[in-house]
This record gives structure tokens, C-alpha cells and sequence, in this order.
């Protein structure tokens, strides 16, 4: 008997369940497609402002920064005064969602994809914002490649006024909507930590040490 | 791993005059207990949250077979593989046959306590494979060549002048004793690690049915690193990690950073669904979920099954008196504190793991702050009972309970016979007030006086009171 027909023979044993027939096994399959929700905490579900304004204020607490702009033009702007405020190389790693961007007159080197070992800054594009908790969801894919979220010293992200919500669970709703399950799907709440030294935070372990996000009016 | 578990009364002295060590554990029973609070306060619906939590693992263990089949099927679907193990042994063969289908000469490693459990790094090593540990508290442990004393900061144990020595000797830089230096330290040894590996090997705090997707909740990026950059990313999971759905796993998400570091979310939560598609820039190229049942599914169905709740966030001993005094080595076994003294006899045998239940005062602030509400104290006296049956305990222990059942069931006697000893202790005692030294009370006079007795015992007061407190 192979492992898996032990184990799933041992479990079905131990809860005095019969193998399920087909009848069983397609009503199973049909629950998921309800999305049920369980409760969802009360501070999720106020008005969009108010969603906004609350994304921000998590966000801070956990250690990220933020800037406010208008549209996704004046990102550029932004990225270059935020490297030269920490004193970072001029340069940055793009994610190509943002490639029709124009950077102008910009002293800052772009170049575009995954992110590479020597990136010490990296820009890229979050489906949605969780209010909740202000937590991002980034996606991966050829659009936002997954490393730029986890190799760069200071990890950038633009994220729209309009996709942020209120709970995880509209969150993930805007990852079904998407089709396909994205191979990795990574909820950030603030740059990276740790406590592992005698119990001290300090931020910065193994991902990004900054994390600002450019909230988008349009 | 290898147990010591029935070192556990000799480890504990050791442990009870470790000055270094009790020096680390003083931050335990503040930091953790205070910053859980707080996370629960702010939460309204943190105890709706826990009891709905706990419902939806009920639910899934009780359908888990399907659960466990769908799962499998998602993760074909988008283009992984599962590996189904029954023992430790079969994971530690499955996991190294994977590494050499890529002649792997190095494993990086996010953080698993079912690694642990199936001691994967010592068999990897064994085979002239090399894991290298990633997660920071881990890494410490790694080069201090230590098992985790805890479950979620596993080198909670060492005091930062211990890690100052450890990363002097193997880093070769000069010593310091700034805690953002030694990060800094470790973060740049440890960059390169990610990009040579061949197999990255992360456990999972969630199997999510719905999408046959893995799940990992980290803080450093580590794990994030580990299994985005090599070509292989393995998973070990044990049965009882299924949650149905993504909401299921939000109700969870939303009681585990907080029971655990008091974080209202962990920094990354990470949800892996198969390899890396064809037209993706990064991410593993093969996606292999290590499906290890080791003692699990013989759970089910009995006593212990409500332990299969479990999602490991390390608040049962944060708020454990007995782990606050001898921290988590002195167990002997992977899960310290009450999870441990609960599940170790389980997956040890009661014989081994016999004393864990016992180190415990049964105050209950483990099952009351368990996310999953787990009654602890309840399976600790399960196997204190066990244990009785079985007829493993020493000979005088058994005879004094023995002894005293007799009492216990015979109300008149031992009425009379506590009246008497009362009576004679008070006699004995009055004068001083307190005894230095007692006949069969050593284990209690070694560390404190006893204080005299008053003279009569409690069911005559509660007589002559009639039930009146005042």
C-alpha cells in the first residue's frame, strides 16, 4: 500500500469515515466556491477615507513610511528625493508594471525585472493595501517579479487609493479576480524584523530594512 | 531529533543554576505576556476570533482526508508535487532524494519545527549536504550547534554577549556587542548563502485547501529568500497544517501574530502556490510539498486530537512559570513548555517523556491564552494517568499515591488523620512558626522554610463557618 493510501486510510480509520463517494466528494468541491467569511473585525468595514486614512496610520506603526501623490507621474520625483534623502546609490530596480513610466530628468539609473544581487532599491506595484493592518499584497509574476519585494535594502511601492481595502479577505477577493492563483502571493506589513537578539527589535533582518509606499490619489 | 526527555529532572537543576541563563529568560516573562495583552485589547473581537479559530480546525480535522485530497490535487494542478511520508524516516529519504535529482551541495533553511522533529539538517549533513540555517535565531543555535529552546525565537535562550562570542569565533570580525551590528553581520554572511543554494527548505504554518497552497509567516524574509531562489523549494508539513479557505486562514491570521509576538501581523505571510509558471521572471523551478504524518493521524479520534489545533505561536510557554524558570532545553524534546509537556509523551511515548506532564503547577494560564484553546492541563493529566496505569512511575511515588487514594475515599479517616498531623505540626512548629527541616519534605525545606501549621485544617473551619467566607 503506497504512504499516501496508508495515511489517508489511518485518518479516515481514526474518524470512523468511509472513503467518500463521488456524490460527497463533488458537494465538497461546491462549498468552495461560497468564499464564506467568518467575522471580520469591525475596523475594516467603515468608509473608503477612512480606510485610507487608517492604511497609513498601520502602516507607520509597523515601520513603514509613506508619500501621498497626486498621479503615477510624479513618481519618478518622488523615488529620486526619497534615494537621495537616505542616502542611497541613484538607482533602482523597476518593476516592468511601471514601465511606461517616464523618469524625464531624473538623476536616477532605472533598469527593469527581477530584482538582481547588487539592487540596493527597488520599485514596484501592490495589488491591493489592507487597512486592517497595513499590509500590502504583492503578487508575483512577469509584471511584478517576487525578489524586487525581498533582496533590496529599501523596497518602494506604489500602491492606488482605490485598491485599498478594508480586510485580508477583500484582499484575497482581488487575487481571485485575478484568474490564476499567482505562484506566490505575499502579504508586507512594514519592512523587514527581528527580536532574535536577546529580545531587542531591529529592523532590517534579512528583507528590506526601509519600506515606503507612494499612495496614489488616481 | 533525540530526545533527553527523561533528563528532564537533571537538565532542570542545571538549568535552575545557569546564571547566563536565567539572565536571558528575565525578558520572557515580561516582554511576551505584555505585548500579547495589549495586541488583545486592541482588538474587540480577539475572543469571537479564538473561538471561531478554533471551530474552523475542528471542522477540518474532522473532514481531513478530503481536505488532505484536495489539497494534493490543487498543487498537480498548478505544477507542484506532494510526497506523502509516514514517518520521519520516509520525509528525511524523500527530502534527500530530492536534493540529489540536483546533486544539491547546499540547502538553505527557513525556520520548521517538523525539521527539527524529523532532524532533516543532521541526516542532510550526514549525506554531504550542507543546510544552512537562515532565520537569525536559528542561525545562532546553528553555529552554537543547539536544538531551539523555543518555538518561535529559538535562541531566546542566549544572552547577547553569548552571541557576541559566537559570531567573533565563526565570523572572524571583531567583536561587537551592538545588536544592530550583529544583525548587519549576519545579514551580509548570510546574502551570498541564498544565491548558491540548490534547495531551499521552508515549513508551513498553513495547507490551504481551496488552492493547494503553503503558507509561511515570518518576520526577517528569510523564508522569503530561501524558497524564492534556488531552483528547488521543498516544504515540510505535517497532516494537521489544512485550513478549507482563505477566510479560514484570515480568522486565523488575525489570533496568531498577536498570541504569539503581539504583532497585530506577522511581517510577511507568505502563500506559495505551486512552481514557478512559464512566462514568471523569478521563483522556484520545482515545488515539493513533504506531506509527513509522523504520529499525527493516530490523534485523531482520541483525547489527543484537540493538540492537532495547534498552530505553534509559542504563547503557552511565554506565559509558562515552569518555562520562565528552566526555559525550553531543559524538556529535552523539540516542543517545549505546556505544547510540549502535552504533545512530546505523544510523539516520544509516555515512558520517555514521562516527567514533561508533571512539570507543570496546573495554573491554567496556558490553556487561557492558547489561541486555539487547547485544554493543556487536561492532556497533561491524561498522561499523568497513563503513566499511573502504565506502571512507569517510580516505586515510592506510586505507593504514596496509592496511600493517599486510600485516604481520599475513606472521608473519616482522613479527617482524623489530617487533624492529627495538623494537630502535632502545630505542636511541634507553634513556637517558631515555620519548620527549617521535615521528614519526607526535603524536596520542599532544601529551598524554603515551611510554615507551621495553625492547628486545625480547613474542613473544620469550613464547619464552623458553615460556608460563610467572613
Amino acid at each position: 500500500m503506497s504512504a499516501r493510501d496508508r495515511i489517508l486510510g489511518n485518518v479516515r480509520s481514526a474518524l470512523g469515515r468511509a472513503e467518500p463517494d463521488d456524490k460527497t466528494r463533488a458537494a465538497y468541491d461546491a462549498r468552495f466556491d461560497a468564499h464564506t467569511r467568518n467575522t471580520v473585525p469591525a475596523r475594516a468595514s467603515v468608509p473608503h477615507a477612512a480606510l485610507i486614512e487608517r492604511f497609513i496610520a498601520e502602516a507607520h506603526l509597523v515601520g513603514a513610511t509613506t508619500a501621498r501623490l497626486d498621479r503615477l507621474d510624479d513618481v519618478p520625483a518622488a523615488v529620486a528625493s526619497y534615494l537621495r534623502d537616505k542616502n542611497l546609490p541613484a538607482r533602482i530596480r523597476v518593476a516592468p508594471a511601471l514601465q511606461s513610466m517616464s523618469w524625464g530628468e531624473q538623476p536616477v539609473e532605472v533598469g527593469y525585472g527581477k530584482a538582481e544581487p547588487s539592487d540596493t532599491a527597488t520599485l514596484t506595484r501592490a495589488l491591493a493595501g489592507v487597512a486592517e493592518t497595513g499590509t500590502l499584497l504583492l503578487t508575483s509574476g512577469p509584471q511584478t517579479p517576487t525578489t524586487l519585494n525581498f533582496l533590496p535594502d529599501a523596497n518602494l511601492v506604489v500602491l492606488t487609493e482605490t485598491d485599498i481595502v478594508g480586510a485580508y479577505e477583500d484582499g484575497w477577493d482581488r487575487v481571485r479576480a485575478l484568474g490564476a492563483t499567482p505562484r506566490a502571493v505575499n502579504f508586507v506589513t512594514g519592512p523587514s524584523r527581528t527580536a532574535d537578539i536577546a529580545q531587542e527589535l531591529i529592523l532590517g533582518a534579512h528583507g528590506p530594512i526601509d519600506l515606503h509606499i507612494l499612495v496614489l490619489k488616481n | 531529533m533525540k530526545s533527553t526527555a527523561h533528563d528532564f529532572k537533571e537538565n532542570a537543576h542545571k538549568a535552575l543554576h545557569d546564571t547566563e541563563l536565567r539572565e536571558a529568560l528575565s525578558v520572557v516573562g515580561k516582554n511576551f505576556i505584555l505585548k500579547r495583552r495589549l495586541a488583545a485589547d486592541a482588538l474587540p473581537e480577539f475572543e469571537t476570533l479564538r473561538d471561531e479559530a478554533v471551530e474552523i480546525k475542528k471542522r477540518t480535522l474532522n473532514e481531513l482526508d478530503l481536505h488532505l485530497e484536495r489539497f494534493e490535487r490543487k498543487v498537480i494542478e498548478h505544477g507542484g508535487q506532494v510526497h506523502w511520508c509516514i514517518d520521519a524516516a520516509a520525509a528525511r529519504e524523500t527530502v534527500l532524494s530530492i536534493c540529489r535529482s540536483v546533486n544539491a551541495k547546499t540547502v538553505t533553511k527557513g525556520k520548521s519545527m517538523l525539521g527539527e522533529e524529523i532532524g532533516i539538517n543532521g541526516f542532510l549533513e550526514a549525506n554531504n549536504i550542507r543546510p544552512i540555517e537562515t532565520d537569525l535565531g536559528e542561525y545562532i543555535i546553528q553555529l552554537a550547534d543547539e536544538p531551539p529552546s523555543h518555538i518561535i525565537a529559538p535562541a531566546v535562550h542566549k544572552t547577547k554577549s553569548q552571541i557576541a562570542d559566537l559570531f567573533e569565533k565563526h565570523h572572524k570580525l571583531p567583536r561587537s556587542m551592538d545588536g544592530e551590528a550583529l544583525v548587519a553581520e549576519a545579514r551580509a554572511m548570510l546574502r551570498q548563502a541564498y544565491f548558491d543554494a540548490d534547495v531551499g527548505i521552508t515549513g508551513a504554518n498553513f495547507l490551504v485547501a481551496e488552492t493547494g497552497s503553503s503558507v509561511i509567516v515570518t518576520n526577517e524574509g528569510n523564508g522569503d529568500l530561501t524558497q524564492t531562489l534556488p531552483q528547488i523549494h521543498i516544504v515540510l508539513a505535517s497532516i494537521e497544517k489544512m485550513v478549507p479557505t482563505f477566510e479560514d486562514m484570515a480568522t486565523i491570521l488575525r489570533v496568531l501574530a498577536r498570541s504569539a509576538t503581539g504583532q497585530q501581523m506577522s511581517v510577511y505571510t507568505t502563500v506559495s502556490t505551486g512552481a514557478r509558471r512559464a512566462e514568471d521572471p523569478d521563483g522556484p523551478e520545482q515545488y515539493h510539498v513533504v506531506m509527513i504524518d509522523q504520529g499525527r493521524s493516530a490523534m485523531l479520534g482520541t483525547e489527543l486530537q484537540d493538540l492537532l489545533r495547534c498552530i505553534r505561536c509559542g504563547a503557552c510557554m511565554n506565559h509558562c512559570p515552569i518555562y520562565h524558570a528552566v526555559g525550553g532545553h531543559a524538556y529535552g524534546y523539540v516542543y517545549p513548555g505546556p505544547i510540549g509537556a502535552a504533545l512530546d509523551p505523544a510523539l516520544l511515548g509516555v515512558a520517555e517523556a514521562l516527567h514533561l506532564p508533571n512539570a507543570s503547577t496546573f495554573c491554567g494560564r496556558c490553556e487561557e491564552v492558547c489561541p486555539m484553546r487547547i485544554p493543556l492541563p487536561k492532556i497533561m493529566r491524561h498522561w499523568r494517568e497513563r503513566a499511573f496505569e502504565d506502571g512507569i512511575q517510580p516505586v515510592v511515588q506510586r505507593s504514596a499515591i496509592r496511600l493517599w487514594a486510600f485516604f481520599a475515599r475513606n472521608p473519616l479517616l482522613y479527617r482524623l488523620n489530617t487533624r492529627a498531623a495538623m494537630w502535632a505540626l502545630h505542636a511541634l512548629g507553634a513556637a517558631r512558626g515555620r519548620f527549617k527541616s521535615l521528614p519526607f519534605a526535603s524536596g520542599w525545606t532544601a529551598g524554603r522554610d515551611l510554615p507551621a501549621p495553625q492547628g486545625g485544617t480547613f474542613h473544620a473551619q469550613w464547619a464552623a463557618k458553615k460556608g460563610r467566607t467572613k
